[in-house]
């Protein structure tokens, strides 16, 4: 059986990523899934934005597209209509997916486009210095909020869900086991599947907003994860600063490119 | 020769039969005057040849879309104007940096921002050539008539695809709403240029998607490719398309990315020469200027005033020589242009030969006329 080492580039190591980054965890549970599945690295085209966990494409070694800030799902949209026998993984951050990007996230999951989104949310910008993002819980103290934040953040699986998306789910570093099911569901998945990944920034958010060090922030999100099935018999009350963990949505609807097709074969005349 | 159809249409028309004429198989794009009915050409017949066509959120998402199904492979194309032109500049930056090739088509306006959004101008030529932060070189090429939208078409994707690049149309109001016959002949295979593929017999550790040795660009597999693994980035990368932020290689990327272009002006540049040959008095333009000057060269021989005109179909790279030789030969060059000098800035910049550079502009969304262009000329 290959192993999660098969898709990786090992000489490229060690990353970048901080000492507790969370990032790391999500980048094996990628490559640990593409192992599992047996997937051809052929078939596989990954594209990452900017930031921190856009630089997962630098440890992998399959075809990789590494965009703009926020526009790697409009770009993965191109290479999934172009040729839908590949699996298009994306993956993002918490500023390139809801905040630079967030206007591409909701017409991709809208358009059910076949592809597997893996948001690396850390609530902050890391790469920039741990400025506040679209997912910075209110109150929070970053380098741009240093009085507290004032806005509302974004609960990622609830802005998809309500655009559309047809899978939805979220894991914690705490969790890897899940959090590989979880990405593995979504590669499966016909049509847009987002996996939201809580991940840990003990340099900037968690220095900031004295969570301690890597591990006490690592059991803090253990602690405030509330599994989906409980939580949907939870008032809005008692999920207030929860993170609801597992497969939130998971439905059947036709993908852009199988609905076009259709369309390509009535009115071909070349074929 | 393949088969010919002759066709009353307009310019925007002429754009998407080329673009299928050529391979294109892919637009995405967003709607915008006076652009939108090559979105709607493209929604109409791509289906029809087994193509897909998908309107975006933005131009941002457009462009972003468009480097993707190149990348697997699809030709492909978007129609814009003014605003839209401006969101696009961030991911065209991004297809020069990875170097992958699709073709934009700007339908010129008025501008700057929403400007008189229905007519035309040709004030988007030193944002075609400078819009995107970074040095870099573009190739863009300015049709004059609805035979051009079809044939330069063509001729627009061939080089996207020769040197890995995006490649601009810089259309207008008045070219692209125009009504006139063409005839459209079926490119031969032979007259069809796709991307370098590179040799089978490589490994994946020998092959470099990236090649900085010469001004050439190196093979393009498409994702997707049984064989190859592809890798592209908009950061500074080395010749395996890895992330390479070495002052070293920073230097040879940026130097490489406008000599692929300038290097090779004398393939890439296009122009066209109408009575120079005794001319005293030499026009330099471009786009739809070129068809009031033309009628201003004929109206001042009648006189038997020597004139003649340049026409530059292809602005970036600037035929330099061409220029040059007017320059070296008239007395006085007036340059009509719709907007309040942007070529004529640049024909200055060769005129090393004491030869009268004057301009003539029109900036009110009316085409220029032959009159005005004359009477640039006696005012002086």
């Amino acid at each position: 059986m290959a192993s999660y080492k098969d898709y990786m580039l090992f000489d490229k190591l060690p990353h970048t990523w901080c000492a507790g980054c969370g990032d790391g965890i999500v980048l094996q549970s990628i490559a640990a899934v593409f192992a599992e599945m047996g997937l051809d690295k052929h078939d596989i085209c990954l594209v990452s934005g900017i930031g921190c966990f856009g630089r997962v494409d630098d440890y992998l070694d399959i075809n990789c597209m590494h965009v703009t800030h926020g526009r790697a799902l409009p770009a993965a949209t191109g290479i999934a209509l172009a040729n839908p026998n590949l699996n298009v993984i994306v993956t993002m951050g918490d500023g390139d997916s809801v905040t630079i990007g967030g206007n591409h996230l909701i017409h991709c999951a809208r358009r059910n486009i076949n592809l597997t989104a893996i948001v690396a949310n850390n609530y902050n910008y890391g790469q920039t210095g741990g400025q506040y993002s679209g997912t910075t819980p209110t109150h929070s103290i970053t380098t741009t909020s240093p009085y507290g934040h004032i806005e509302k953040n974004f609960d990622i699986c609830k802005l998809v869900e309500a655009a559309g998306a047809t899978y939805v789910a979220r894991a914690t570093a705490y969790n890897p086991v899940q959090m590989r099911k979880l990405i593995r569901g979504g590669i499966e998945h016909k049509g847009f599947a987002i996996i939201e990944c809580m991940v840990a920034c003990p340099t900037h958010y968690g220095r900031y907003n004295k969570q301690g060090e890597a591990a006490n922030m690592m059991k803090l999100m253990n602690e405030q994860s509330v599994p989906v099935e409980r939580a949907r018999n939870m008032t809005e009350e008692e999920l207030e600063g929860k993170i609801i963990t597992g497969l939130i949505v998971n439905k059947q609807r036709d993908d852009y490119y199988t609905d076009y097709k259709r369309i390509i074969d009535a009115q071909n005349i070349d074929a | 020769m393949g088969k010919i159809t002759k066709k009353f249409i307009e310019g925007n028309d002429a754009v998407v039969d080329g673009a299928i004429a050529a391979g294109a198989r892919f637009y995405a794009g967003y709607p915008i005057s006076p652009s939108s009915e090559i979105a709607e050409g493209a929604a109409r017949e791509l289906p029809r040849h087994g193509g897909i066509y998908i309107q975006m959120e933005d131009e941002i998402s457009s462009m972003a879309a468009l480097l993707g199904a190149s990348l697997a492979g699809k030709k492909s194309f978007t129609a814009t104007s003014g605003p839209g032109f401006s969101l696009m500049q961030e991911n065209l930056g991004l297809g020069i940096m990875s170097e992958i090739p699709t073709v934009i088509f700007d339908v010129q306006r008025s501008g700057p921002s929403t400007g008189a959004a229905t007519k035309p101008a040709q004030a988007d030529i030193m944002q075609a050539r400078y819009g995107v932060h970074g040095d870099h070189s573009i190739i863009a090429i300015s049709p004059s008539s609805v035979q051009d939208c079809y044939d330069l078409t063509i001729t627009a994707f061939n080089l996207a695809e020769k040197y890995r690049t995006p490649v601009l149309f810089m259309a207008d109001e008045v070219i692209g709403h125009l009504r006139e016959t063409v005839t459209e002949v079926e490119p031969e295979p032979e007259q069809i240029f796709n991307r370098v593929q590179p040799d089978p017999n490589l490994t994946q550790e020998e092959f470099r998607p990236y090649g900085y040795s010469s001004y050439m660009p190196a093979p393009m597999p498409a994702v997707g490719n049984p064989k190859f693994l592809m890798r592209t980035t908009g950061s500074t990368h080395d010749e395996k398309g890895e992330f390479g932020p070495g002052p070293e290689n920073i230097n040879r990327v940026t130097h490489y990315l406008t000599d692929k272009i300038e290097k090779n002006v004398d393939d890439i540049t296009i122009t066209r020469s109408y009575k120079l040959d005794d001319a005293e008095i030499g026009f330099i333009t471009f786009g739809c200027s070129v068809r009031s000057t033309k009628t201003a060269v004929d109206i001042l021989r009648k006189k038997g005033i020597k004139a003649g005109m340049l026409q530059c179909v292809t602005i970036w790279p600037l035929p330099e020589k061409e220029i040059r030789e007017v320059l070296s030969k008239v007395k006085t060059v007036v340059v009509p242009e719709m907007n309040l000098g942007q070529l004529a800035g640049e024909v200055r910049k060769f005129n090393d030969y004491g030869c009268k550079v004057l301009q003539a502009n029109r900036t009110d969304g009316v085409l220029i006329t032959p009159q005005q262009i004359i009477k640039a000329l006696e005012e002086e």
